[in-house]
Parts: C-alpha cells; structure tokens; sequence
C-alpha cells in the first residue's frame, strides 16, 4: 500500500495545482479603513437585517447597524467610526442589487471597539449563547456564510458527539485559514472551548490538511501545553477536502446519507476562522466586522494576506495591494472565493462581504477557456464527484432541459464543487448547468 | 394418428369457443360508458397540451368541458371559431375569457443598454449567465437577451430580434406562462391584450443612475404619473408602477413626456414594431398640453 493510505480521506475528489506558495507565509496584514463603506443588508443566507439607522446617524465601530429579522438572520454592525450616507441599492457578489448602509468614514477613525463586552459565557445559557452569536453577526467564514448560531443550535431530540474544526482549504490560492491557524491558534482552541462548553461534544477534532505543516505543529503545541481534549488530524491534500460532508467522511470514515445534516450524524462542522470570531466576539467584544481575506493571482501586484473591514470596495484593497500590473482591466479574471467556487465579478464596485474569503485576479494566459465538445464517455467526472452522482448523464439531461429527470438523478445533492467541470476534457459546462437545473428545480417544488 | 389431429383441432377450438364467449359476456357486463362527445371535443381541440387552461392536458380539458365544469374559453390557444364550435357542439356558452398575451417588460436591446462584461462560459443560456455576477449586462434587471423564452415557447410566438430582444407575437400568443417561469430576471407578464400602457422596464435605480446603464430605463422622474388620471400610475422604490385596477382610466397621454421611452402606449399588434418605432422617441420632452375631460373626470 502506499503512504497516502495511511493518511485519512474520502473517495473522489481531483488535486488541482495549488498556487498557495504567493501567499502562504506572508503574516496577516491589517488594512487601513476605506474613506466609504458599503455594507450590505443580506450578506448572509437567511432573511436580511433591517437597518436600524438612518441617513446622517453617528455610528461607533462595532455598534450594530442592522438587526436580525427572523431565526435564519444575522446582526451587521459598523467597523469604523463614521456618518451614515444613505440607504441605497449596491452591488453584491452575486450581481444582484440589494439594499446596502453605506458609511462615511471619519478621517481618524480609531480601532478602538468601545461598545460594551458581550456577558462571559460561563454565565449564559445555550438559548442565550444563540442568541449573543447571532447579535454578533457571527456566519460561517469558509464562503457560504451560512448563520453561525442557526448551525450551533441543535434541534431538539439530537446530540452533538463529534465537533469538527475545518481547517482544511482546500481550495488553490486561499490561505487566510491557514495565517489565521498560524497567527491566532489561542483564538481558535478558545472559542472551541467556549463553543464545546454549549455543544458538549465528546470528541473534538480540527481536521487540517497536510499541507499546512506550520499550522498542525502550531496548534497541536498549544494543545499538549494546556492539555486540551482536542485531536488535529492531519488530512491528505485533496479538493474538496473542506466540505463538510467530505471532512466527516475523512475523519471518522462515516457518510452522511442524502437529504440528512452532519447533525442527524451527530457532527458539527465549523471553518477554523468561524471559532476564532467566537473567541473575539466574547473576549474583546468585537462583532463580526473584520474578516482575513486572502488577496492573489498572476495580476495583482503584491499578493498579502489582508484583515479587511467588512464592506470595503475591492477597488481599495486593489489599491492597497499595490494595483494591477495590467494596464486593461477588462483582460483580468476577477473572482470572490477560491477559482473552483468563487464568483466572477464584473466591476471593481462590490464591497468585501462576510463570505469572501479570497479575492483573485487572474491574467487572462491563467483562465482555461476550453472550446466544448462531444462528451466521450471517459467517466472522469464520475471518479470525481465526490457526492458519487453521475455528472456525465446529468449533464446530457441539462442540455436537453430535463429537469425532472435531473432530479430523479439527485442533482440537488450537488454541492457546487465544480471538480467534474475541472477534470472534463472535453470541456462540457457541467457544474455551471446544474447550478442553473438547481434554481429551475427548487423553483418549481417552492410553487408546488 | 389422424385422431389425434382431430382431437387437438376440437381442444384448440373449443378453447377459443370458451374465451370468446367470456369475452363477448365481459364486453356486455363490465362496459364502462363513456361520454362520446369527449372524443369530439377533443378533436376540436388544438392538441398542444400546453396546460393553459390549468388541465393537465386536451384531454382531460375535454371532460371537464363535457361535464360542464369549464368553459370552452378557458382554452386560450384555440381560435374563437373553435370555441364556438364546441359550444355550438356541447350547446353551452362558449364564455367570453379575456385574451391574455405575454408582454415583456425590458426594452433595453443591445443599442440602448450596454454590456460591461464578456460572458465566455460555455452555457450559453440566460439562465447560464445570470448564475456568473448576474449577466454581462451592465442592468442588473435587464434582459440578457439569450432567448430561453423563444426556446422554451412551444406556439413559436417569441422570436429574438436583431435588437437581442424576444418579440412576442400576441396572435400567436396562448398566455400558457412557459416564458414567465423560465425567465432568469422575471420579465414577462401576462396581462389582457386591451392593456396598452405598460412601462417596459424594471430597474429599481432612479435619474442618472438609471439612464447611464440603459437609456430607455425608468428614471422614475414621475412625469407619467403626474400627466394620467390620479391613482393610474405611482413611483415606488424607484419604478413608475401602473395600477391595473383602474386600467380604463389610462390613455396614451402619460407616456408624452417620458424622457427615456420606458412608458409605452402599445397600438399595433406587434409589441416589437411599437418599441421601435411608433412609441414617443427616447428623449423626446413634449408638453402637448391637458384635455381636462380625458385627465379628471
């Protein structure tokens, strides 16, 4: 057998090239405050919060702007010191417009947070707990931005056994997981201990992946020296490692069945830096306002590690990161995310949101535009698909418009991860058209 | 051995003998009636099954028709002489619904709203490209102009025009909703075919911001509403919003002083000809002064 066997995984998956080296040791670097923010009302899944200021109103860093409007809904707050401009329609990630506060910032804005701690959690209660991470504005910061506290809080008649720190990003070029393991550790196994002494699960791991030595060595260090009841488990380096359903799968060699959550497997997942936030938010009062977002690719000219203000236009980071070395903007591939999820974007406009977590430019001789042809029934994308669905035929069913039938084939199962995209040699727009057969379907079963 | 011939013969006879008279028994006992005139009406049909009238098809359309739950009207593909002729069939009231056609709601062709990004995925649908930072179109809210709805219509009523527009042709049109479901960014809706006025946009930004994206964009100005019979035409959240149920208070007057175009008095058949050409003229500001009988009754 060879040595990869003895390092966990899950079946499937594809190794793409992973760029990581522009970034992966350059320490985190803070980013001072953009003159005007932009922050959007729904930048998570769920129901937008409703603004609870008004055009002219003083705001203070860290003062909550807008409030939760249902159970799946976060809190936003301010990250400078500074005057509300307006309510208005902004660009988001997904190129839709949505109502967004947009913020003058005060010339010397301070970093101060002077808003009052949250209660220690030693004294809460697990509703309180909810309900202080929802306050907080606390969502899932691997991408999908999902409310934290929906996740934390456990249906009623179900345990949590088994609580996973994602560490793994798998995604080429992102690394602000990774400077976040590397550069605040205590942060991330102090917020597992406040978010374990709610969840009370027996096994605690933080599944990491192998190529992320420092991160490993790092955390497992701080780990023996306060003998902490947490395993780092050091992961094969495999695309998409970091779904959760892949992570579970890798680790304790169980999987979650179709239509079911990690919890009715008695698992939570949660990404690394998500942890750390928690920590923040109870030992320095600090709300989700910042968020580490991994700036590179081919056409920016100093790659970095950022700590951004949540809803600061790309166009200043850009500038912050020294520019483009392109003179035709138009030429640059900009993407939100990492290149096998990420969105494209189109303008410079759209403000740094709660899920970014990298922000690409990409020179046009890096962007594979494959032309499309037949499909040769190689099965490549079979091997790939780590929901073990058949993107081959799902494919077929997408050009001919057959819905129905792509959801008797559990395209829902699909999670986006776009590997049989990447690994199809004939160039076949797979993953991009299930995501649209996902929208006509969910579409249709809402009416039914 | 010529008896045993004869012997299989008489079994096999026999046999037949048997099952035919059970059949011919079971023919007369369990018969089921069936309506004949179901068969007619479905005849009558068009046999598109495009499921407009709400039945899951001709068929089923034609029973209820024939027990009299429905009325041939309900059917908005046929022509009114088919319908009259299964009323005059059945002997019932062939119903007077009102003819609803698909109207799009985006005049932003490739000459009036630009394009601020290239889409080179290899899906070339609107629903491809709407997924990809909402379309290459600089309108959030304009149409992409990839024609899903053409595809999608089974009556052949949307084509794409050289202007990257579907043109609906409301003689063809059956209001069966295929193109209003497909539609990425929403922008067909059936309405009654007396419905001339309609603004033909529906981007929710107001004054330049608008019209820098799409010149025949709603900049919310609200001069229409100030030109028609009060409580026709309001602004909200940025778009000049007609109140249909006060549809008979609307005349070509408050779509004079439009400054973009984006309000529309349709006349001719043709939703296409009018968007061109018989529509005021984008940028055309004209004061053409106040009928006071047809503005406040």
């Amino acid at each position: 057998m060879s040595i990869a066997s003895n390092i966990a995984t899950f079946r499937h998956g594809v190794h793409p090239e992973e760029y990581k080296g522009l970034t992966e040791s350059k320490p985190i670097e803070r980013m001072p405050f953009a003159s005007e923010l932009v922050l959007p009302l729904g930048q998570h899944i769920g129901a937008p919060a409703r603004a609870i200021v008004v055009k002219g109103d003083r705001v203070q860093r860290g003062q909550m702007i807008g409030e939760p409007t249902g159970f799946v809904s976060v809190a936003l707050h301010s990250p400078v010191d500074g005057t509300v401009l307006g309510i208005e329609l902004s660009e988001t990630i997904t190129g839709a417009m949505v109502p967004a506060i947009r913020i003058q910032t005060d010339p010397y804005s301070p970093q101060l947070l002077r808003t009052e701690l949250p209660p220690v959690p030693e004294a809460l209660t697990t509703p309180e707990f909810i309900q202080s991470i929802q306050n907080a504005g606390i969502v899932g910061l691997g991408g999908a931005a999902f409310p934290a506290h929906v996740k934390f809080a456990i249906p009623e008649g179900k345990t949590c056994s088994y609580l996973v720190l994602n560490g793994c990003e798998c995604e080429p070029f992102l690394t602000s997981d990774h400077r976040t393991m590397v550069e605040e550790a205590d942060a991330i196994l102090d917020g597992t201990m406040i978010l374990n002494s709610f969840v009370k699960a027996s096994k605690v791991y933080i599944g990491i992946e192998a190529n992320k030595p420092d991160a490993i060595q790092i955390l497992r260090d701080r780990i023996s020296a306060d003998k902490l009841p947490i395993e780092v488990i050091s992961l094969q380096v495999k695309y998409p490692q970091g779904a959760e359903k892949m992570l579970i799968t890798a680790i304790e060699k169980l999987e979650v069945p179709s239509g079911n959550l990690p919890i009715d497997l008695e698992f939570m997942v949660s990404n690394v830096s998500t942890i750390g936030a928690i920590s923040h938010w109870f030992r320095k009062g600090m709300p989700l306002i910042e968020r580490v977002v991994t700036i590179s690719g081919s056409a920016i000219n100093r790659p970095a590690n950022v700590r951004i203000p949540i809803g600061t236009p790309m166009k200043d980071v850009v500038e912050f990161c020294g520019g483009i070395n392109s003179r035709d903007l138009s030429s640059v591939r900009m993407l939100l995310g990492g290149p096998m999820m990420g969105m494209v974007q189109k303008t410079l406009n759209t403000p740094v949101v709660k899920g970014t977590s990298g922000m690409l430019f990409l020179e046009q001789e890096h962007v594979s535009s494959l032309d499309q042809y037949n499909c040769i029934k190689c099965g490549k994308c079979v091997e790939a698909c780590p929901m073990f669905l058949n993107p081959s035929i799902l494919g077929i069913l997408a050009k001919k418009g057959l819905w129905a039938d792509m959801e008797d084939h559990h395209v829902l199962d699909c999670f986006e991860c776009g590997s049989c995209s990447f690994i199809c040699p004939s160039g076949i727009p797979l993953v991009q058209s299930f995501r649209v057969a996902k929208g006509i379907i969910r579409e249709r079963n809402s009416k039914k | 051995m010529l008896s045993e011939i004869f012997i299989s013969i008489g079994i096999v006879m026999g046999l037949g003998l048997l099952f035919s008279t059970i059949l011919a028994i079971s023919y007369k006992k369990l018969k089921v009636y069936e309506d004949p005139r179901i068969d007619r009406v479905e005849a009558m049909l068009p046999g598109a099954n495009c499921g407009a009238c709400s039945m899951p098809g001709c068929r089923a359309f034609a029973e209820v028709v024939v027990k009299g739950e429905l009325q041939p009207s309900k059917c908005t593909v046929s022509s009114e002489e088919a319908l009259d002729r299964i009323a005059n069939y059945l002997g019932v009231e062939a119903g007077d619904a009102v003819k609803m056609v698909a109207r799009i709601l985006c005049a932003g062709g490739r000459d009036e709203a630009h394009n601020r990004a290239d889409y080179k995925g290899g899906l070339s649908t609107c629903r491809g490209e709407a997924v990809v930072a909402g379309g290459p179109k600089d309108c959030n809210w304009g149409c992409l102009g990839l024609g899903d709805c053409a595809t999608i219509c089974d009556f052949d009523a949307i084509r794409m025009g050289e202007d990257a527009l579907p043109h609906v042709d409301p003689s063809k049109c059956t209001a069966c909703g295929d193109c209003v479901e497909i539609c990425p960014k929403d922008l067909f809706q059936l309405m009654p075919i007396e419905h001339k006025l309609i603004v033909q946009c529906k981007s929710l930004l107001e004054g330049t911001a608008a019209t820098d994206k799409c010149s025949v964009a709603c900049n919310a100005c609200g001069r229409c509403a100030a030109d028609a019979a009060p409580g026709l035409i309001e602004i909200r959240n940025g778009l000049a919003r007609i109140n249909y149920g006060q549809y008979e208070l609307a005349t070509h007057g408050a779509t004079k002083r439009c400054p973009t175009g984006a309000i529309v008095w349709l006349d001719s058949v043709s939703q296409f000809e009018l968007t061109k050409s018989e529509t005021n003229e984008p940028g055309r500001v004209e004061f053409i002064g106040y009928d006071e009988d047809t503005y406040y009754q």
